[in-house]
């Protein structure tokens, strides 16, 4: 049995070392192809009918103009007469055209009559849902009801966090061609090797009839899991069309309308906690809203799940918008809004510093020792004990200052993923995956393994991805992708290694396997480097290729990877006081994750995510008019994300040491996303002396939680 | 969150009328203008009495000068030249994003400005010097900014990528030694999803360093 293990930390030649991303020059000089920029020959564009109303039937839909307008080759019907439309940008008809302005000018061209109906878009007013909204249940725990009589503090708030969407910057889509009996799909999908089978799903035809390929990706963020209807009917356009490929991509407002977004969560909560400042009661009403088909129960009370008497109850609220999907770390970073903004809340009541609050009480946690020891290094990074005051207790003339704290947890264990590795006579080495990489680095951790393991240096493999010709592996979500694909690189590599050395062992004085090792570009006898051969010499020893294939099982990982990470952000802010205007100063995160591959693109992870806090947290969020139903920015105007100059000091404190590092690879691209928006929502309440139930933290909601009129609806 | 920078982005480099520009004239009384352009029969170009150009609506043959190559296209009047480049050019470094003079994705230089190509008409690009990500960065491997790009990490999924490359080829052209605001001013006319910034900003300010970029 091969041994799979890591090497030890002192003994690392690439994995742990700061790479560069190996697609990094491709990428900064515009060279490295997407889905959207493919540009094969003889191809016609898609353009997009959609509904103009939130709620409405069709009555009648007339095609014949569109098909008799000038460069048009196919009119595809997606919703018929008589359906019942449930959101705003609901696709009904495509079209295929020579070029895209003829395709737009016919798809304009399209007669719909609707039936307009009443809807609801709002998700903000639970008493504004009616039957809408639909009880989740109730759960009880301990006794609440004692605890809340007995509870020598109590604290009750709302807090609210809307609707985000991903706003992928390359939209959904793809390019395809449906010629004969093959498909070939150049996507912008999160899931190679499952695209094809959803696509044939879809369209009635066998998934070894489709190829799919995919160097890069414009975002997914949890968006692009599916083939989506887009690809269904992106292929019948091309079918036909006589074959000619189609290339079809979301408009941007279709695609901040439909094309995914992160459910709401809103919440009245109730905490008590005992005269030592231990949490003994969590209560909570809540609602959410990812769509018509309603919401998530939000995982709360987050991280603090052994507080001892709790009582939750949640409604799922159905509204007319187009509908959620998974959006980086689903429901945690609501869930952690709600939990740590409550518990911040309740040390004000206490008249206590939070940071003795959160520290007092981590034993409710699952991983009280983890959490303990990041907050005082996170607590350590931000000064908080020379820069924390009293809740409005820390102003410079109408600048108030402010500090706060957010908490997070994940699995992140690796994905179902199979590679195989190869070595040619010659000596090159190709390693196959069916896999994607997001832009998270997947292609240099695997490269990085790869050469680890083979002795070798990086450019001497051959890596291959973004096919689904390769061997299968799973979607990337989860941060399931590092642990599952540096799994399966592992063995594969140590595998077809342990070929070569037994075909070696009768020209190395029969040294069994077991005792040849691979090390700086040379296969030598253990403890003897002398006695061995260059790389190449050695693969000239073989006859043909040899290749093995590695499969990480999610079962049984082997210790090479494994799940769960912690993680903790502090957040410095100023507000003006006069304005409302938020700035995040400074945001430090400490972050546990296992075996860290790659330094660089990891920290490059957390900066990324602590990003996407701060325009959760200030700046974005759906907004929708109840009037009309529609959308009110569905661009990049006025759907906010933050700047290079928005976004403060970032400090990343990864825990690199022999704890952690033994425990495996665990993946990093949900765990920093969650606790930024409960830390930055944190201190503006310490930094104005109230809290701000609702986020984003704009200006005009920052001035009514000082006048008095903070509220989530 | 504009620099003054930004604020150029929206005309034409030469002072002609960019798609912005000209909604702005159109809504300010100019409708006239466009109401002549769409009376033309498809395929002309001719002039009016007054001696403006008119093209369209059908396609026109033009020549465009792209990283120093004079390259004919025919385009719709409409068209811009993020989609003229991106498609019948197949310069694809340049992206579509927000499609509308938000996002700088699309940020190209035309006479040695950067312009949000997604709001200049392609039949206006005619005449002026266009150079993309792809010009800019031709010698990919010894490129001190794309080398810094790669050192510092300024990218994820690569999609904004090309756009920051070209604000910040502009932003050294016009500023060889920013301070760290100079750099955020400079950067602030293009959005990224996955949160770069970090890294764009240490890779500018590691260039202007270095001195080469």
């Amino acid at each position: 049995m091969a041994e799979y293990k890591w090497p030890a930390m002192a003994e690392r030649s690439w994995i742990g070392k700061r790479v560069s991303r190996l697609d990094g020059p491709q990428k900064s000089g515009g060279r490295a192809k997407y889905g959207s920029d493919m540009n094969p020959a003889q191809l016609l564009h898609g353009a997009i009918l959609t509904s103009p109303y939130a709620h409405a039937k069709i009555n009648s839909i007339d095609t014949s103009a569109a098909k008799a307008s000038p460069g048009v080759t196919a009119v595809i019907t997606i919703e018929d007469a008589g359906k019942e439309i449930q959101w705003e940008g609901t696709i009904i008809a495509a079209v295929a055209a020579e070029t895209e302005a003829q395709a737009r000018d016919a798809a304009r061209k399209i007669k719909v009559d609707w039936q307009v109906l009443p809807h609801l878009v709002q998700d903000d007013d639970l008493g504004k849902a009616g039957s809408r909204a639909k009880p989740a249940g109730e759960k009880i725990q301990g006794d609440p009801d004692a605890a809340k009589t007995g509870a020598a503090f109590r604290m009750s708030g709302e807090y609210g966090i809307p609707v985000l969407t991903h706003c992928c910057l390359e939209p959904h889509g793809q390019v395809i061609q449906w010629k004969g009996d093959e498909i070939v799909s150049w996507s912008s999908t999160q899931s190679v090797s499952n695209y094809a089978g959803d696509l044939g799903g879809q369209i009635e035809v066998p998934a070894t009839a489709i190829k799919v390929h995919q160097d890069h990706i414009g975002g997914g963020f949890g968006s692009k899991f599916q083939s989506d209807q887009w690809g269904a009917f992106c292929a019948q356009l091309s079918k036909q069309s006589g074959g000619r490929p189609v290339k079809f991509f979301l408009d941007r407002n279709v695609e901040l309308m439909i094309a995914g977004n992160r459910p709401s969560h809103y919440a009245k909560i109730t905490l008590g906690a005992d005269n030592a400042g231990k949490i003994t009661l969590w209560e909570s009403d809540s609602w959410s809203s990812g769509g018509f088909a309603g919401g998530n129960i939000p995982p709360i009370p987050y991280v603090f799940t052994k507080i001892a008497n709790q009582r939750l109850s949640h409604n799922a609220v159905s509204t007319n918008n187009g509908p959620q999907r998974a959006w980086r770390a689903p429901n945690h970073p609501q869930a952690s809004y709600l939990t740590c903004a409550a518990i911040d809340d309740l040390a004000a009541k206490m008249g206590k510093d939070p940071l003795e609050v959160f520290l007092a009480n981590f034993d409710l946690t699952a991983r009280g020792d983890a959490y303990t020891r990041q907050l005082k290094k996170a607590a350590k990074l931000i000064d908080w004990a020379g820069n924390w005051k009293g809740r409005g207790k820390n102003r410079q003339g109408h600048i108030a200052h402010g500090l706060g704290i957010g908490v997070a947890t994940w699995g992140g264990a690796g994905h179902d993923s199979r590679a195989t590795a190869r070595i040619h006579p010659d000596g090159t080495v190709e390693l196959e995956c069916g896999t994607q990489d997001l832009g998270t680095g997947t292609r240099t951790i695997m490269t990085q393994v790869a050469a680890e393991t083979l002795g070798l240096p990086m450019d001497a493999i051959r890596l291959k991805i973004g096919e689904n010709a390769y061997p299968p592996s799973g979607a990337s979500g989860g941060s399931t992708t590092a642990g599952g694909v540096s799994s399966s690189t592992r063995i594969a590599t140590t595998d077809v290694l342990n070929l070569l050395f037994e075909q070696l062992s009768s020209s190395l004085d029969n040294t069994p396997a077991a005792n040849l090792e691979a090390r700086n570009g040379r296969i030598q006898v253990k403890g003897n480097p002398a006695k061995g051969m260059s790389w190449r010499e050695a693969c000239r020893k073989l006859a043909s290729p040899i290749e093995a294939l590695g499969h990480n099982n999610p079962r049984n990982p082997r210790g090479l990877n494994t799940g769960g990470a912690a993680g903790v952000q502090v957040a410095k802010v100023s507000v003006d006081t006069e304005t409302g205007v938020v700035t995040l100063d400074k945001i430090v995160a400490v972050q546990d994750c296992g075996l860290i591959l790659n330094p660089k693109t990891a920290e490059s992870q957390v900066y990324g995510a602590m990003i996407m806090s701060v325009c959760g947290a200030l700046y974005e969020e759906r907004i929708v008019d109840e009037l009309t139903g529609r959308m009110l920015n569905a661009d990049m105007e006025f759907y906010k994300l933050a700047g290079a100059p928005d976004i403060g000091e970032m400090v990343v404190e990864m825990e690199i040491d022999p704890e952690n590092d033994a425990r495996g690879v665990i993946g990093l691209g949900e765990p920093p996303v969650i606790s930024g928006i409960a830390a930055i929502g944190n201190a503006v309440a310490n930094a104005i002396g109230v809290r701000v139930p609702m986020v984003p933290l704009t200006p005009r909601r920052v001035l009514d939680a000082m006048n008095g009129n903070g509220r989530i609806s | 969150m504009s620099s003054p920078k930004e604020q150029d982005k929206h005309k034409g480099s030469k002072g002609e009328v960019s798609r912005r520009g000209f909604l702005e004239v159109t809504s300010a009384g100019g409708a006239a203008a466009a109401t002549v352009v769409l009376d033309q029969p498809a395929g002309a170009q001719s002039r009016t009495q007054a001696g403006a150009r008119i093209a369209g609506p059908g396609p026109v043959a033009i020549t465009l000068n792209v990283n120093g190559k004079m390259l004919k296209v025919s385009v719709e009047p409409r068209e811009t030249l993020l989609d003229t480049l991106r498609g019948p050019l197949d310069h694809t470094g340049a992206k579509r994003v927000c499609d509308r003079g938000t996002c700088g994705a699309c940020t190209v230089m035309m006479d040695g400005k950067s312009v949000y190509s997604c709001t200049v008409l392609a039949i206006d690009a005619q005449g002026s010097k266009i150079e993309t990500v792809e010009g800019l960065t031709a010698d990919l491997k010894n490129d001190a900014l794309v080398n810094a790009f790669v050192e510092h990490d300024a990218q994820q999924c690569g999609y904004c990528t090309p756009g920051f490359m070209v604000a910040a080829k502009m932003l050294l052209k016009e500023t060889p030694k920013p301070t760290y605001a100079e750099v955020k001013a400079g950067l602030s006319g293009n959005l990224c999803r996955c949160g770069t910034y970090v890294g764009l900003r240490n890779a500018v300010l590691g260039a202007a360093q270095g001195g080469r970029a």
